[in-house]
């Protein structure tokens, strides 16, 4: 990264959550905020690219690695991104083990889950 | 017309900015160019890439350095 620290040195990698309503939705937030607090990647707002707003939209398009971390299967964060022709590097909160509706939210969930997103992004 | 480069004044944000003064030059209409440097200011514009590059306040660029030529035409692509 630059000296500036405007994030204009490269190798960006933006990580977007579902932030879904459901208990691995709430999981995948959780998962994307602590890989920003850790140092992983810049989280941003999916809300943003739903709406088609022009600094998020391309922001996107120019990062090295798009992330997006769902909670379930329908993968509301992973399809934003492909409606702007992006294909992520997509993690889906049930196809890891978890059960939706059945998963309590737990810092020992988030941080087992980020970890192993850390690997296969770092 | 009104461009505003977005950064904190890396050397890219200010290569950004002479090819976009340079570009503005060749056109026979009023391009106003002005420079944003507040991070806060630049994150109400969604960019979490810089420098950015905004035409009537649309970000048509984020993270990359063009070219006088490229700025021309994204000039001409945008205005309205």
């Amino acid at each position: 990264m630059a000296d500036c620290g405007c994030g204009c040195g490269g190798g960006i990698k933006l990580v977007y959550a579902c932030s879904g309503c459901a208990d691995v939705g709430d999981i995948a937030d959780r998962i994307a905020r602590k890989l920003k607090r850790d140092g992983s990647a810049n989280m941003t707002c999916l809300a943003g690219l739903g709406a088609d707003l022009s600094g998020f939209v391309e922001s996107a398009k120019s990062a090295d690695i798009n992330i997006t971390v769902d909670g379930c299967g329908v993968l509301c964060a992973k399809k934003t991104l492909q409606r702007h022709s992006i294909e992520p590097m997509s993690f889906c909160i049930t196809q890891m083990g978890l059960l939706k509706g059945k998963t309590p939210v737990s810092d020992e969930i988030v941080n087992e889950i980020s970890e192993l997103i850390k690997e296969k992004i770092e | 017309m009104e461009i505003k480069i977005l950064g904190t004044g890396c050397p890219k944000c200010i290569n950004l900015e002479k090819a976009a003064r340079a570009a503005a030059e060749t056109f026979d209409f009023e391009i106003n160019i002005g420079k944003v440097t507040e991070i806060d200011q630049i994150m109400d514009y969604g960019v979490m890439i810089t420098p950015a590059l905004v035409i009537d306040e649309k970000v048509v660029s984020a993270g990359k350095v063009h070219s006088i030529e490229q700025i021309k035409e994204l000039i001409v692509k945008h205005k309205s």
